[in-house]
């Protein structure tokens, strides 16, 4: 009921969601029932990309929600997903027991390495699922919440807002890449072995991870979308264009954008949590400054503000990446600046304002 | 005050603490007919006083003009009424009982203090009907916002301000595309469906036609009497068509306050005016 009225009035995301859900049933019929000569079959490795870009378009809605709708540009959205990453890594971590190369029970790897001799207590709780979950949204939200609190309370803004997420960001990578912080220092944590007693080796536990991040998205999606359609999103969007006349009209701004701002960041954390397990690893670098950039402009090629133009963005970009990485690693880099310059250039409201540009000539064209 | 006193005062029993009462459950007390009192008021930036000890009063229910050359303080006289600016001394009262310098922004406006700046600020993406949606008066926390949805009530009220500022045919336009006489309109349109029980109008007319002027005037004194309005304007033909009294501003300080023709006959005014 409420999904029917959320994409009454919503083509493109109607398109998005009938693709995602389209899409992810080939990927799974195919694996599972075509032979692996056929021309169609998906092998598993493919499945596990998409699934890692399926949680990259995620993490994308949530920067989306708080840059598109609510105006603040977040270089450090990539610390929420570390965040959440590291979560479910510390319950991947527990999980490997003690199959570890040195076959301690109780101590990862990395702390035998360092001569730990129990488990710091930051780790305590994370062998159960469970409190594992909890801590992907409670770390990263709560991280949210305080740094927006001060931020917004001091009323910072703009470029100086931009620039202290970045800094939050790449103080959390300096602190992550220490070995006393207890989180693997810059190997991070991996050689993870299974996710709820299931092996992450096994394609069943690789298929159920992609179908995960598709419903992770799809709902992610639109709970963005509710909060969008509502009063609240059109608070939002007053905000981004003229800060001082809500604050008249009887809004605290400063809550209203400490709510969007955790709840984003509590999204960015789910989105973590679904690509470390895919992946196989988490480590320092998640945490980097340009991983964040590189997010903001998954949006901008998308389009701002249409949040289904940011998953556009994230997969388009990302397969770019994936093929030039692998085709002429050296260019990539500057292939994405490029990339970022032509679409602020010409099409600044992304591929989607773009496409929705050309409809609107063709059917000014058909009226005439 | 002593020590023993600010303890009394603070353990008075007759009352409640202004901070513990919600800030839109306030009722301004105008018993004594006043609705704004603005009292031994300064602020400087930076050495230059903006506001001189400075007193005004506003009647409940009355449309008052404050008229003054640029940079007379007009605008900093407003920032502080509305919360933006803190004075250095000095206190407003929202009737007898409210002490406005305490409160934020927007506390100010869920108090009943509405404002309209001297550039039109829409907001231009939403549509002509958004923008007022945005304005009405209610909850503004951020959970009953996320679930609001609009009565039917309130949709008639939202339509039949439309009809007053004459704005009922672009209801569903996109504010950006309006004129800058229609913006104007639109945000006069806010302030009432805000229902605020003060209005702060600054230079409602800049840059309109003069037939564009009248309709305005005839907005605002529609607007006095249910609200208490006050206009800041440079235009003293606009003033007098819609002033009953008028108050002058000069270098932070009131110069002088009475009817139009009082006012402009007076030598002081019209050495600071014309330079005679």
């Amino acid at each position: 009921m409420i999904i029917a009225r959320l994409l009454k009035n919503d083509r493109g995301g109607r398109i998005f969601l009938g693709l995602l859900l389209l899409g992810s049933l080939f990927v799974l019929l195919s694996n599972r029932l075509l032979p692996e000569d056929s021309l169609l079959h998906v092998p598993t490795y493919t499945v596990t990309l998409l699934g890692k870009y399926l949680t990259y378009a995620l993490l994308a809605i949530s920067v989306d929600l708080v840059w598109g709708y609510l105006g603040i540009l977040s270089l450090g959205h990539g610390a929420f997903f570390a965040l959440g990453g590291y979560a479910m890594g510390m319950y991947l971590m527990r999980q490997i027991g003690d199959r570890g190369v040195y076959g301690d029970p109780l101590l990862p790897d990395f702390m035998v390495f360092l001569n730990w001799k129990e488990l710091p207590w930051f780790w305590l709780g994370f062998d159960h699922f469970g409190f594992a979950l909890l801590m992907v949204l409670l770390v990263p939200g709560l991280l949210a919440f305080l740094f927006g609190y001060l931020a917004f309370k001091s009323r910072v803004t703009g470029v100086y807002l931009s620039i202290i997420t970045q800094a939050m960001t790449y103080a959390l990578m300096l602190a992550f890449f220490r070995n006393e912080m207890g989180f693997g220092g810059n190997n991070g944590l991996t050689d993870f072995k299974d996710i709820l007693g299931y092996s992450l080796q096994q394609d069943g536990t690789r298929l159920a991870l992609f179908v995960a991040s598709a419903l992770a998205l799809a709902l992610g999606y639109l709970v963005s979308r509710y909060i969008v359609t509502s009063k609240l999103g059109r608070v939002a969007v007053a905000i981004r264009d003229s800060e001082d006349r809500v604050r008249f009209m009887g809004y605290r701004v400063d809550r209203f954008k400490l709510w969007i701002f955790t709840v984003s960041a509590v999204m960015a954390g789910i989105a973590g949590a679904l690509y470390v397990p895919q992946v196989g690893i988490i480590n320092p670098s998640e945490f980097s400054p340009i991983n964040s950039i590189e997010i903001v402009v998954w949006v901008a090629v998308g389009g701002r503000a249409t949040l289904f133009g940011a998953v556009l963005g994230a997969l388009l970009v990302n397969y770019a990446k994936t093929y030039f990485t692998g085709a002429f690693p050296e260019i990539w880099l500057f292939a994405l600046g490029a990339l970022f310059i032509l679409v602020t250039l010409f099409a600044p409201r992304g591929i989607v304002g773009f496409l929705e540009r050309r409809k609107a000539r063709d059917e000014r064209e058909e009226s005439a | 005050m002593s020590i023993v006193d600010q303890l009394r005062h603070a353990t008075r029993r007759d009352r409640v603490f202004n901070f513990m009462i919600e800030a839109d459950r306030l009722q301004p007390d105008v018993s004594h007919g006043t609705i704004l009192y603005v009292e031994d008021l300064s602020v400087s930036f930076d050495g230059f006083k903006a506001i001189d000890n400075l007193n005004l009063y506003i009647r409940d229910g009355e449309l008052r003009c404050i008229i003054g050359p640029n940079g007379a303080g007009k605008t900093t006289l407003m920032d502080i009424i509305t919360g933006k600016t803190r004075p250095d001394t000095g206190s407003v009262y929202f009737g007898q009982n409210i002490d406005l310098l305490q409160f934020t922004e927007p506390e100010i406006a869920q108090i009943g203090i509405g404002r309209k700046f001297q550039k039109p600020t829409v907001f231009e993406q939403h549509s002509v009907f958004e923008n007022l949606e945005l304005a009405m008066a209610g909850n503004k926390r951020v959970w009953p916002t996320l679930f609001a949805r609009l009565t039917a009530e309130q949709i008639d009220r939202i339509d039949a301000i439309l009809e007053q500022a004459g704005l009922i045919d672009l209801k569903c336009q996109q504010a950006a595309l309006l004129s800058h006489g229609q913006k104007q309109w639109l945000e006069i349109a806010m302030l009432v469906v805000q229902q605020p029980r003060l209005l702060l109008v600054d230079e409602p007319v800049a840059g309109m036609t003069h037939q564009e002027m009248d309709k305005t005037a005839e907005l605002l004194t529609g607007l006095a009497g249910e609200h208490s309005v006050v206009v800041v304007e440079h235009d003293m033909d606009f003033v007098r068509s819609i002033a009953r009294e008028v108050t002058v501003l000069h270098q932070g300080t009131v110069l002088a306050e009475g009817s139009m023709d009082e006012v402009q006959a007076d030598p002081v005014v019209q050495q600071v005016y014309l330079g005679v």
